[in-house]
C-alpha cells in the first residue's frame, strides 16, 4: 500500500469520527495558538521598543544614573547623585563634538478650568531637546527656545493625551494650564507616539528644564543624552562622557550607554522572554500530544474489530501501523495549521491595541513541534494496533 | 490439484503453562476446487478453530496444509495476509461491515490492500454489489439496510477480489430463517459459477445445502 492510500484511509477515518477528531486535536490547537500568540507579543513587543528607541537617532548616548545590573547592596536603593553640574560640565567639554541636553521627569497632575489629568509625565528639557530626539514631533505650535528658557519663562509642549483629556477639540495654542497649581501657557502639541502594554507614552508634558527646577526644586537629573556629531564619534564621545563624570562620581553611580548597546539589552532580554513564554507553551502542546495518544490508544480499542476486519481482510501489520501513524500525524498537522490560524489571527486582532509581529520561524516551529509530537505520541498506539491477533480483534465486542 | 489439503491437523489452545485443550484432533480434509462443502457439528467443536485455520488467521500446532499447492506452515505473516486478500473471502456471523462507511466502500475495502487503484476498486466493488443483488445500494451505509442485505455486501466484499475459497462461518446465524434461505440460495448460485465454497454451520438443515457434509465433534471429524 502506498502512502497516498494510507493518507486517504487515514482521512477518511478523521473524517468518519469527526467529534473524536476534533477532541483529540483541541490540546494540539490550543498549544499552538498560544505558543503563535505569546510569541507575537513578545516580537512585538521588541521590535515597538526598538522603533522607539531607534526614533531618537542612531548618534544618541545616554547617561542615566546608577549602575545597570549592579551597585546595588541588599534590600538598598541607589541614591541618584547625577546633578545639573555633571551636564554642564559635558557640554563645556564636549563643546566641538557633541550636544548635551539634560533632563528631569516628574509625574504629576495637570488642570485646565475644571478639567484635570492625571499621571501625567512631566518632562523638564532643554530647548535643544527636539534637536537630540529626533522622534519629538510638533503638530501645533512651537517647541520653546533657549531664551524662553533663559527668561524663565512658564511655557508648556503637551502630549496628544494631554490635549484630548483637557481640551474638547478647541484651539489649545495660547491657553494656560496648571501644573501643579502654577499657570503656565500652552506653546505646542506634539505629535503621537503611541502606547504599548498600557503605558500611554502620549500623556506627556515638556516643560523647560530651568522652570521645572525652580518650581519643584529638583536638583538632580533623570537623564542626560548626549547626541555625538557624526555616529564614527559615539564611541569615542562615550569614553570621553565617563571620564569626565568620573572626576566626580563614582563608577556606580552612572551609566553610560550607546543606542547600539540599549538596543542589544532590549533583544536579550526579549529572547528570555520568548524562551520562557515558548517553554511554558510548548508544555501545553506535550500536554496536547499526550491528549492525541490517549485519544488515539482508546481509537485503537475502540477499532479492534475494524482492525481485525482489516487483517482478515489482507492487511498487513505495517499496513495497520502505517495507517494509525498518520492518522495521528494528520490530526496533529491539523492541530497546528488550526491552531496557527486561530494564533495569528488573534495576533492580528491584539494588534489592534498592542503592537504584535508574527515571525515565520514561531510558524515553522509549532507546526514542526506539532508534527514531531504527532510522530511520538502516534507510535505507541500505532504499534498496538498493528499487534492485535486478528481472530481475538474479530471477535471483540 | 487439490485447493485445501488438511493433513493429520492437531490444534492446542494454551490455557494456562501446564494446561492446554485441544481443539483438533488429527484433522485430515481435501477439498477440490468448485467444491461446495459444509463443516457441520455442534457448538464448541471446533468449526471456528477449522475455519482460522483453513482461512490463515491461525496456524495449527502440528500437521500439514497445503493450500493451492502452497505449504503455509513456512510463510510469514506479511505472506499470509497477502494470501488472505487473494485467496480467501471471509462471510462472518455478524457481518462485520464497517459502520459509517458506504456499502460500496465496505467491499472496496480488500482492494486496497491488494493494491489496486481507486477508481478500478469501485467500478470492481458495483460489479460485486450487482452479482449479489444490490445495484441500489450501492451508496447506503450499513445501518439503512435489512440483515439480510447486510450479509449481502460482506459476500460481496468477498467476493470482489475474486478469491479461491468462500469462507462463510454461520452467515445465517443472525438472519431469519426466510431471509438466511435467500443467503444460501445465492451461494448455491455462486457455487455453480465455478466459486468453491465453505460454510461452516452448526444446523444440519443448512449443511444440507452443500454438495458434501463435513461433521465435526469433540474437535474430531466423524
Ligand atoms: N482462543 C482460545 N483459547 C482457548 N480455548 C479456545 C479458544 N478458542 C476456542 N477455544 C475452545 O475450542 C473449542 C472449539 O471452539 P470453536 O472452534 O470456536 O467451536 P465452534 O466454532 O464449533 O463453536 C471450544 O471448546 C472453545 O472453548
Ligand atoms: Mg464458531
Amino acid at each position: 500500500m502506498d502512502i497516498r492510500e494510507t493518507l486517504r484511509l487515514s482521512l477518511t477515518a478523521i473524517i468518519t469520527n469527526r467529534l473524536r477528531s476534533a477532541l483529540t486535536i483541541l490540546g494540539i490547537v490550543i498549544g499552538v495558538t498560544s505558543v503563535i500568540l505569546l510569541v507575537a507579543l513578545v516580537t512585538g513587543l521588541k521590535s515597538y521598543i526598538t522603533g522607539q528607541i531607534s526614533g531618537l537617532g542612531s548618534n544618541l548616548i545616554y547617561v542615566i544614573p546608577g549602575k545597570i545590573g549592579g551597585g546595588r547592596g541588599p534590600g538598598g536603593v541607589q541614591v541618584n547623585r547625577l546633578i545639573p553640574a555633571d551636564a554642564k560640565n559635558l557640554k563645556l567639554q564636549l563643546s566641538n563634538e557633541a550636544e548635551v541636553s539634560a533632563v528631569v521627569q516628574k509625574v504629576t497632575k495637570l488642570q485646565y478650568l475644571n478639567k484635570s489629568d492625571k499621571d501625567v509625565t512631566l518632562a523638564g528639557v532643554e530647548s535643544n531637546y527636539p534637536k537630540i530626539i529626533q522622534s519629538t514631533k510638533i503638530t501645533e505650535g512651537r517647541f520653546f527656545t533657549l531664551s524662553d528658557a533663559e527668561a524663565g519663562k512658564r511655557v508648556v509642549v503637551i502630549g496628544p493625551t494631554v490635549k484630548k483629556n483637557l481640551f474638547d477639540g478647541s484651539s489649545v495654542i495660547g491657553k494656560a494650564i496648571e501644573v501643579n497649581n502654577l499657570k503656565y501657557t500652552i506653546i505646542g502639541v506634539l505629535g503621537p507616539r503611541g502606547s504599548t502594554f498600557g503605558v500611554d507614552f502620549d500623556n506627556s508634558a515638556l516643560i523647560p528644564l530651568s522652570a521645572a527646577q525652580k518650581q519643584f526644586g529638583i536638583d538632580k537629573l533623570n537623564t542626560i543624552y548626549v547626541s555625538a556629531n557624526s555616529p564614527d564619534k559615539v564611541k569615542e564621545v562615550q569614553a570621553k562622557i565617563t571620564k569626565i563624570l568620573s572626576k566626580r562620581l563614582s563608577e556606580d553611580d552612572f551609566t553610560v550607554q550607546t543606542q547600539e548597546q540599549t538596543l542589544s539589552t532590549i533583544a536579550s532580554i526579549t529572547s528570555v522572554l520568548t524562551l520562557a513564554l515558548g517553554g511554558i507553551a510548548a508544555i501545553s502542546l506535550i500536554v496536547g500530544g499526550i491528549g492525541v495518544m490517549n485519544i488515539m490508544l482508546v481509537s485503537v480499542t475502540e477499532r479492534t474489530k475494524e482492525i481485525g476486519l482489516r487483517k482478515a481482510l489482507g492487511a498487513r501489520p505495517q499496513d495497520i501501523r502505517n495507517q494509525f501513524l498518520v492518522e495521528a500525524l494528520t490530526l496533529s498537522g491539523l492541530g497546528g495549521i488550526i491552531g496557527i490560524i486561530l494564533g495569528a489571527s488573534l495576533s492580528l486582532i491584539a494588534n489592534q491595541f498592542i503592537t504584535t509581529v508574527i515571525p515565520l520561524w514561531s510558524v515553522g516551529l509549532s507546526f514542526g513541534f506539532s508534527m514531531l509530537i504527532g510522530v511520538i505520541f502516534g507510535v505507541a498506539p500505532a504499534i498496538r494496533a498493528a499487534q492485535l491477533d486478528p481472530i481475538q480483534a474479530l471477535r471483540y465486542e | 490439484m487439490s485447493l485445501v489439503k488438511l493433513e493429520h491437523i492437531n490444534k492446542l489452545y494454551f490455557l494456562d503453562s501446564d494446561l492446554s485443550f485441544q481443539a483438533l484432533k488429527d484433522i485430515n480434509v481435501v477439498i477440490q476446487k468448485g467444491e461446495f462443502v459444509a463443516i457441520v457439528g455442534p457448538s464448541g467443536s471446533g468449526k471456528s478453530t477449522l475455519m482460522n485455520i483453513i482461512g490463515l488467521l491461525d496456524q495449527p500446532s502440528s500437521g500439514e496444509y497445503i493450500l493451492d499447492g502452497l505449504d503455509i506452515s513456512k510463510l510469514k505473516e506479511n505472506k499470509l495476509a497477502q494470501l488472505r486478500n487473494k485467496k480467501i473471502g471471509f462471510i462472518f456471523q455478524s457481518f462485520n461491515l464497517l459502520k459509517r462507511t458506504k456499502a460500496i466502500d465496505n467491499v472496496a475495502l480488500p482492494l486496497i490492500y491488494a493494491g489496486v487503484g481507486q477508481s478500478e476498486r469501485l467500478a470492481r466493488a458495483k460489479k460485486a454489489l450487482e452479482e449479489v443483488g444490490l445495484a441500489d445500494k450501492l451508496n447506503s451505509l450499513p445501518n439503512q439496510l435489512s440483515g439480510g442485505q447486510q450479509q449481502r455486501v460482506a459476500i460481496a466484499r468477498a467476493l470482489v477480489t475474486n478469491p479461491e475459497i468462500l469462507l462463510a462461518d454461520e452467515p445465517t446465524g443472525n438472519l431469519d430463517s426466510k431471509t438466511g434461505e435467500e443467503i444460501l440460495k445465492l451461494f448455491k448460485t455462486l457455487n455453480k459459477t465455478g466459486r468453491t465454497i465453505i460454510l461452516i454451520t452448526h444446523d444440519h438443515h443448512i449443511a444440507d445445502n452443500a454438495k458434501r457434509k463435513i461433521t465435526l465433534k469433540d474437535g474430531e471429524i466423524s
